[in-house]
């Protein structure tokens, strides 16, 4: 272990990022996402805070997980149009010389169901995302991915097992490993699309502690249909629905308590008791 | 169905007992709420119903022995004419004149394995880069080439034959081994994409999203992810492919020189002739290509396994 890596665990905080300082760390601006004719949301202006939870909550089908995809471009690759303004610190995601690898080398993932690569062992795992961007030093590599797995509340369960592979491990620890995977890039925003949807209720409060603990070194966008995951973990909600032509739409966003106490929007209201109540 | 045979389409009528007597035996308990014309429906096809499933599944069980049949007969015919003319010679010595005693199919052998060789080394780097383009790609030119690759599986391998003997031998007035590889490059070509593609497309889109999602290009996930990841599939794939080519006969009249120089044709012409010990050649040669198959297919089985195991 180095010296960085100890003053790194010691003040718990992992190596010095790029700073986005002040302001939203990622910010939209009247997005709109369609795929051929149909729109699958709209009217989404909407700025995520910089090192704070923000959960996008809402029924199924009105555009959550769309819009958490737009924010890394991975709709280039399904035929989904992206309009609007969306903004990583100062840069703009879709102006036509940004490229998509740089704006996801600072955006880390969690997929609905744990995608440990099967092929690689754990450590390949974690380190994958720094050798995709061309990172080879073994020792480099190797003290990132201590550090992610810290982070990840993993190191002491994998760390006699780096080297086996990563599907022998429980569905919880496999997505804390796809939440390693997600931190070793050192991203600036992490993006979750319903982490724990196929987890169980222990291995749910596991990776709900950890993203409140998470939340001080990294913007989080959390996707989630669960009113009080939402309740527990987020520091801001914003809610969509559909709207008359049954397209998706945010109706309202603000500090979490707000919303889900005392929201502005009636129909975020009865969606809001509806589900709670 | 006739009208006794339907269910009354009275809620509650005199479908099921009013009683509790059959409780349990039909699955609900005592005083629970009946669906009693589903129920009782069921409970009268019951025996009808059994009796279907119990025809169809004798009815599979045998059509795969009728499948199996063909194969086991094959091997143990071929194995019983084919074992007695075996011999270290049979391997390791060339082919002597019929009526010389002695001499093997060594250069058949050595032929085939130099043919199909070439043909590997021709076909499988075209097989997976073509492949890797039909995953990536779905425009109208990838639907293009798929089409293409569709109708070459299904084009007969003698014309295939004469397309490299048009192509190779007549222009340069020889046959060769170049030209033989050819051919059956482009015959297993078809075989390995689609099988390839096949394989690519079993490797789970939220895979290559995470790839994509931490920063790699597209390049990188094709290799890191695709490809590792349906790497046994691409072996098992291109393994029973190259089976495929070892046992091939018309690509190579057109283009081997000499039937001695390549096992299937060596079955053909020893086959055919009127002397027993030549025919007996003709029965040894069919046994080791069988094998030499049976053991390719095995092959693809195992490393496949292994491979997928060691994914685990």
């Amino acid at each position: 272990m180095t010296p960085a890596s100890v003053a790194a665990e010691a003040s718990g905080r992992m190596p010095p990022r790029q700073a986005t300082a002040s302001g939203p760390a990622v910010t939209l601006e009247d997005v709109k996402v369609s795929f051929g004719d149909h729109v699958a949301v709209r009217n989404v202006t909407l700025e995520l805070a910089a090192r704070q939870v923000t959960a996008l909550v809402g029924p199924s089908g009105c555009g959550k997980t769309t819009v958490l995809r737009a924010i890394n471009r991975l709709h280039d690759h399904t035929g989904g149009r992206v309009e609007g303004k969306i903004r990583l610190g100062g840069v703009d995601v879709y102006a036509p010389d940004t490229d998509p690898e740089l704006i996801r080398a600072r955006i880390g993932m969690v997929f609905q169901r744990p995608n440990p690569f099967p092929t690689m062992s754990i450590l390949d795992n974690v380190t994958s995302g720094l050798r995709f961007n061309g990172i080879r030093n073994k020792a480099m590599l190797r003290e990132a991915a201590e550090s992610a797995l810290r982070h990840a509340a993993l190191w002491d369960i994998v760390k006699d097992r780096l080297n086996q592979t990563a599907l022998r491990l429980s569905g919880g620890q496999q997505q804390r490993l796809c939440i390693a995977r997600a931190l070793a890039i050192e991203p600036d925003v992490l993006l979750m699309d319903e982490p724990c949807s196929a987890l169980d209720p222990i291995a749910t409060a596991k990776i709900e502690d950890l993203i409140t603990n998470l939340a001080s070194e990294v913007t989080i966008v959390l996707v989630t249909h669960n009113m009080f995951q939402a309740a527990r973990v987020s520091d801001n909600a914003a809610v969509f629905l559909l709207d008359e032509d049954r397209v998706g739409e945010l109706v309202e966003v603000g500090p979490t308590v707000q919303v889900f106490d005392s929201p502005s929007n009636e129909r975020t209201k009865q969606y809001v008791t509806g589900h709670v109540g | 169905m006739t009208g006794a045979d339907r269910p009354a389409a009275v809620p509650g009528g005199a479908l099921t007992p009013d009683d509790d007597s059959e409780a349990g035996r039909w699955g609900w308990a005592a005083g629970e709420r009946r669906r009693p014309i589903i129920q009782a429906a069921s409970r009268r096809t019951l025996r009808r119903r059994r009796l279907i499933g119990r025809v169809g599944r004798g009815l599979c069980m045998l059509c795969a022995a009728i499948g199996l049949a063909p194969l086991v007969a094959l091997v143990y015919y071929t194995a019983e004419r084919g074992i007695p003319g075996l011999s270290v010679d049979f391997f390791f010595h060339a082919p002597v004149p019929e009526g010389i005693p002695g001499g093997g199919v060594s250069t058949a052998i050595s032929g085939t394995a130099r043919i199909v060789g070439l043909a590997i080394v021709m076909a499988i780097p075209v097989g997976v880069l073509a492949s890797l383009f039909l995953y990536e790609r779905r425009g109208r030119l990838a639907g293009a080439v798929r089409f293409g690759a569709d109708l070459l599986t299904g084009v007969p391998s003698i014309v295939i034959g004469i397309f490299a003997y048009a192509l190779f031998v007549r222009p340069l007035h020889h046959f060769s081994d170049v030209a033989a590889s050819f051919a059956l490059a482009v015959l297993m070509l078809p075989i390995m994409i689609r099988a390839n593609e096949e394989a690519m497309r079993s490797v789970a889109v939220d895979l290559w999203e995470a790839g994509v999602a931490l920063g790699a290009r597209r390049s990188r996930v094709a290799r890191s992810v695709v490809l590792r990841g349906s790497l046994p599939g691409l072996v098992t794939g291109n393994l029973l492919a190259i089976s495929r080519g070892v046992g091939e006969t018309a690509p190579l009249l057109f283009t081997v020189a000499a039937p001695t120089f390549a096992m299937t044709l060596l079955i053909y012409a020893d086959g055919t002739q009127p002397y027993p010990d030549v025919q007996q050649t003709a029965w040894s040669t069919a046994l080791v290509l069988l094998l030499f198959v049976l053991v390719l297919s095995g092959a693809a089985r195992l490393v496949a396994s292994r491979l997928t195991r060691r994914a685990r």
